[in-house]
């Protein structure tokens, strides 16, 4: 077990070098840099700007220096707000991402396990139709369709939230339940196959014959074994939750880190891009890291394998 | 060898009881399937020939007449320009379609010729090939193409080679997985004991007999696709005005739904719709031939 981890943790600290190093290089040899959209920089100060940010330096020297500044977490000043760093850049911004985030992930488990678990359990009747229905519903209108026409109908025309936002607790409702909607539908899909796959085995059977209660049988015995497909997607399901946190971020103007980076990718802002996806891939590494330990850790089958 | 290959097709006990053939059977059983295909055929159509039987151009603008209701002038409305909206949703839906084909099949390739190759030799070889999946699959790959449109300009061919190289880990291992498989059945060894090259087992002999779950993943591959590429038109990284996509077109009906809400209804819907079908088309498929779903 402790193997596994080990290899796992570096295969994922190689990956981040990977990403670190690809996006460091891919920013440089865009067209244009941080300081072309300005007006009126004379070559003397575009030279002084450039120096004082060491851009004047060989490449591989900025990039042993950038490597250098984030061994010690230093993620360097912002190129387009004067006097801020990225480090509070993305420090401010974080904390409003990872609350829709959160949020996000919890309407998406309770709905879709709950929806998923109740189209298993009543296979073939018409619960099962309408929540495979919904399923399909959630993963084929995409969140910057179902969003934009919940705002019509609940925010303009219904006039219960606002339309954009995040300021009062009520301004979280909105954003979670579309960005949470669209991963429910794919969970209850997966609850729904994993428990019907579970549900025809003889332990089952045995948990049944035992004279426990339906309840009892589905929550204790087999949510455990058809929770699986689930952990496994939620490596994928936080990844995307992120990157579809631009879209929410976007329509319903959240301040948060997703509206930074394409901001930021605009404005080439080479720092903060690179701190935003180094943000962003470390995260995904280590949830997915989290969620390969899980699977280990409820899979003997996994366990053992690897 | 034409005529012996047709005569042998020919025999009785070969006809109307292929593979193929029972696949078809059983996705006609499946409504919500032979919905999504009859939905697509006519989508693709109408979109393809449909400007051409339209009065108005997709960039035709009537600044006089602004954004009006549905009328029978104009079936589903004009926007703020006064441009038709019906004839820019076909023509939005060629780019769509068209991105969506495209990119799947740049997926496709690759995924496909990774896998094989991976698949085919085994070994240590497969083992690295695989290992590199495992940590693409970890990368925040939508990330780079967003950033790959912003800093090289929005071009169409860029788009769809961005998102195809984004898509074909999956198929890589589904094909990997069925490659695996195959290689080790006795008609494979009668290949190779014939003498025949590498290349051409794993392209005459393996892939022909992996067509099954290649076809059910390209159907399902082609919606996530889609979904890609209105993603980034939302964020204003994909097809540029006056061309609309489907993308395109649901980004400005959400900027202005408040007065004009059938630039948001009528886009949304008919993306919506198309990416039903594919996928109930994918799923039908997937029970049709039987392809389980499992990825490894």
């Amino acid at each position: 077990m402790l193997r596994f981890i080990t290899s796992r943790f570096l295969q994922s600290l190689l990956a981040l070098f990977l990403v670190i190093t690809a996006t460091f290089f891919m920013v440089r040899f865009v067209p244009g840099g941080p300081f072309t959209a300005e007006k009126a920089v004379t070559p003397e100060i575009l030279r002084n700007l450039e120096a004082h940010y060491g851009l004047n330096k060989p490449l591989w020297r900025q990039y042993l220096d950038y490597l250098g500044s984030l061994a010690h977490g230093d993620l360097g000043p912002s190129f387009k707000y004067p006097n801020r760093t990225v480090n509070e850049i993305l420090s401010d911004k974080l904390p409003v991402s990872a609350e829709l985030g959160a949020e996000s992930l919890a309407v998406a488990l309770v709905l879709g396990i709950g929806l998923g678990t109740l189209a298993a359990i009543r296979r073939n009747t018409w619960v099962d139709y309408l929540a495979s229905g919904f399923g399909m519903t959630g993963i084929s209108i995409p969140t910057f369709v179902v969003g934009p026409l919940l705002v019509l109908a609940l925010a303009i025309h219904a006039g219960w939230f606002n339309a954009s936002g995040w300021y009062e607790p009520a301004d979280r409702v909105l954003p979670c339940l579309v960005l949470g909607l669209a991963y429910a539908a794919p969970i209850s899909r997966l609850t729904r196959g994993g428990l019907l796959e579970i549900l025809h085995q003889d332990f089952i059977r045995t948990a049944r014959a035992k004279g426990a209660s339906e309840f009892r049988v589905v929550t204790r015995h087999a949510l455990r074994g058809g929770l699986l497909p689930v952990v496994s997607f939620l490596g994928p399901a936080t990844a995307g939750i992120l990157t579809g946190s631009f879209v929410i971020e976007t329509i319903f103007q959240v301040p948060g880190v997703g509206r930074e980076f394409v901001n930021s990718a605009f404005n080439r802002d080479y720092t903060l891009v690179l701190g935003t996806v180094i943000l962003y891939a470390a995260l995904i590494m280590a949830l997915n890291l989290a969620v390969d330990i899980a699977q280990a850790w409820m899979n003997p089958k996994v366990r053992l394998e690897s | 060898m034409s005529t012996a290959a047709t005569t042998i097709a020919t025999e009785p006990i070969e006809k109307g009881n292929s593979l193929w053939h029972d696949a078809w059977l059983r996705l006609q059983k499946n409504k919500l399937a032979v919905f999504g295909l009859w939905a697509l055929i006519v989508t693709t159509l109408t979109c393809v020939t449909g400007p051409w039987l339209m009065h108005y151009g997709y960039e035709e603008q009537n600044l006089d007449l602004g954004a009006v209701r549905p009328s029978a002038a104009h079936w589903l409305g004009t926007d703020t320009l006064g441009r038709d909206l019906l004839v820019r949703l076909l023509f939005g839906g060629r780019i769509s379609l068209a991105v969506g084909l495209a990119a799947t099949l740049v997926a496709l390739s690759i995924g496909v010729t990774y896998g094989a190759v991976a698949g085919f030799f085994g070994g240590k070889l497969d083992a690295v090939m695989m290992r590199a999946v495992d940590i693409m699959y970890s990368l925040p790959f939508a990330i780079f193409v967003i950033l790959l449109m912003v800093f090289f300009g929005r071009n169409i061919v860029l788009l769809f080679v961005a998102i195809g190289a984004v898509e074909w880990l999956t198929m890589a291992r589904i094909v990997r997985s069925q490659v695996m498989a195959i290689k080790k059945m006795e008609f494979i060894e009668a290949a190779r004991s014939l003498g025949f090259g590498r290349r051409r087992i794993i392209f005459r002999h393996i892939l022909p007999n992996v067509l099954g779950p290649i076809i059910v993943y390209t159907t399902l591959t082609i919606p996530g696709v889609m979904l890609l590429e209105a993603f980034l038109s939302f964020l204003g990284l994909g097809v540029q005005p006056p061309m609309s996509s489907w993308g395109v077109l649901i980004k400005d009906g959400a900027e202005k739904m408040e007065e004009f809400p059938w630039l948001l209804i009528f886009p949304g819907a008919i993306f919506s719709l198309t990416l039903f079908s594919l996928n109930f088309l994918g799923d039908g498929l997937r029970d049709a031939l039987d392809v389980r779903s499992s990825k490894d």
